[in-house]
């Protein structure tokens, strides 16, 4: 064979053709690796995030990369048919679909103190008997702090602690904001809303914007709430302690359920969806499209929502993504982190079993 | 023993319509795991169809194969070389079939729900597993560049076949110009 090839090359053209041999699976090759990102270290990447929380945070193997600090939770939701109209989703029907959720504090250390003014999240996975899943991560702040991804992970960078003080540098922090008056308008809402005492009577926002698209196949631009049944109160003055927002979810939970009602704003025309630090005007028409009640808490640790991801993306026949690019960032970053937790070996959760045994006390 | 000179035209289209498909997958994989971008939601969405679609011609693939005769290699070609055509081939089989499999058993392993198109879903084939979601996660990204090793190979001994030695290997699953010789 050698020998043929040998006589082959020496005919015209055969060594462009022996060339060809060996360029085109080089060529292929050459835009895989390009494809991956292997020569573009700058690209931003699920990757990306990773360091930038763990720059933030720290190392904290096992845990859920941001929200690290968290206790499950499972109820029902009963769809009030009040949502049929915009959305074919058979969970908006008159049907309870079984729910497992997440109580959780924003950022990546799972073993923060709580304190008022921290941004609480509620994360929840909808299993309707007869239609597909439904997952969302909500939280309590009236608009989203970023516009993209690329500004996502320079805030957090800017976030991070100096070596030396432990702190965020003001100035880097300052330079951020002074290039997108967006985040600082954002920050300013952060700031300025009505905190409650705890979990359990606080509103949690989807802050981005997705399409309900009912049976004719037309999609309504929404954002939705789940507000709280339970009577609204500030926070009591002197109250603190290491874990005292998720003791008093226990105790409640312990006492009876909580119940919240899935409040969707209807956008118009004109309202941003591709902008979620941008708030849609108040009078918007929102809808009752069902209750959330939940009745159990269990510890992560054994508990039914440590196994899975809030990805916002996991979304029923009848709910689509807009052209808000948040979803998109915040689906393939937590399933990195997903990914990479289940590989590790987690320590225990600060909320442990036994806490939730003893019903927060 | 007759020989035969070309694949059926079965086995020809089946070929080239499952070369494209698995280029493009091996791709569509490899930046959808590299990008937070809005393409990153529809690209998932087709993934997995697109590897569904892939298990399925792979297995009709394999039933085709057993019902016809391949073309024989030619004799020039050394014994070690007809082993590594043959072995390859195997390979391919083997990675068409496993990759979409373990990628619907990671997804089953990880509680994702296994969406087709049109709100249709696979069921799990395997139990909610986060430890086993890891393990196989991992797997998925080695079987692709697993794959793609074996296809550059594959592509590269085409060439050789049909632009230097000049046999008939290549034209066996193209088309032959000029008719039979």
């Amino acid at each position: 064979m050698l020998a043929l090839i040998r006589k082959n090359l020496t005919e015209k053209g055969g060594a462009l053709r022996l060339a060809a041999v060996v360029a085109a699976p080089a060529a292929v090759a050459a835009a895989f690796v390009a494809t991956a990102g292997w020569l573009s270290p700058d690209r931003l990447t699920p990757a990306t995030f990773m360091r930038d929380f763990h720059a933030v945070d720290g190392a904290h193997p096992g845990f859920r990369r941001n929200h690290a600090k968290g206790v499950c939770v499972s109820g029902w939701f009963d769809g009030s048919g009040a949502a049929t109209p915009l959305s074919r989703a058979a969970l908006f029907g008159k049907e309870r679909s079984q729910v497992v959720g997440r109580f959780a504090l924003a950022g990546g250390a799972p073993n923060q103190p709580d304190a008022p003014g921290k941004v609480r999240s509620l994360a929840l996975r909808f299993m309707p008997t007869n239609g597909a899943e439904w997952r969302m991560g909500i939280n309590d702040i009236p608009v989203f702090l970023v516009r993209n991804a690329a500004d996502f992970s320079d805030f957090t960078l800017a976030t991070a602690p100096v070596p030396g003080t432990g702190q965020p540098d003001p100035a880097r922090i300052g330079a951020f904001l002074d290039k997108h008056p967006e985040t600082k308008n954002a920050l300013g809402l952060l700031k300025a809303r009505a905190l409650t005492s705890g979990f359990a009577n606080d509103t949690y926002n989807s802050l981005d914007a997705f399409l309900f698209v009912n049976a004719e196949g037309v999609a309504t631009p929404v954002r939705w709430a789940m507000v709280p049944e339970q009577a609204v109160e500030p926070p009591a003055a002197g109250e603190g302690g290491q874990d005292y927002l998720f003791d008093d979810l226990l105790k409640a939970l312990a006492q009876g359920q909580l119940r919240w009602r899935l409040m969707v704003t209807v956008g118009e025309p004109g309202d941003p969806t591709a902008d979620p630090t941008a708030a849609w005007p108040e009078q918007r028409r929102k809808i009752d499209a069902g209750t959330l009640t939940l009745t159990k808490a269990e510890s992560e640790d054994g508990g039914p929502c440590t196994g899975i991801t809030f990805d916002p993306l996991i979304l029923p026949e009848g709910v689509a993504p807009s052209d808000d690019p948040i979803p998109a960032a915040r689906s393939a970053v937590y399933s990195r982190s997903f990914a990479l937790r289940s590989g590790e070996t987690k320590p225990p959760s600060e909320i442990t079993p036994a806490a939730v045994r003893s019903g927060g006390q | 023993m007759r020989s035969v000179e070309s694949f059926p035209i079965s086995a020809r289209v089946l070929h080239w319509l499952m070369a494209a498909m698995i280029l493009a997958m091996l791709f569509i994989g490899v930046f959808m795991a590299a990008t937070v971008g809005p393409a990153y939601h529809t690209l998932v969405d087709l993934h997995r169809p697109l590897g569904i679609a892939i298990l399925l011609l792979a297995l009709v693939r394999l039933a085709n194969r057993f019902l016809f005769r391949a073309p024989q290699l030619p004799d020039t070609l050394p014994p070690v070389l007809r082993l590594a055509a043959r072995a390859s081939h195997v390979v391919l089989y083997v990675l068409m079939i496993a990759q979409p499999l373990v990628g619907w058993g990671m997804l089953s392993a990880g509680a994702y729900p296994v969406t087709m198109w049109g709100g249709a879903s696979l069921p799990p084939i395997l139990p909610h597993d986060t430890e086993l979601f890891a393990t196989l996660r991992h797997l998925h990204s080695w079987l692709a560049f697993s794959l793609l090793a074996v296809v550059l190979a594959h592509l590269g001994a085409a060439l050789l076949h049909g632009l230097v030695l000049r046999d008939d290997v290549f034209p066996s699953m193209t088309v032959r110009r000029g008719g039979k010789k």
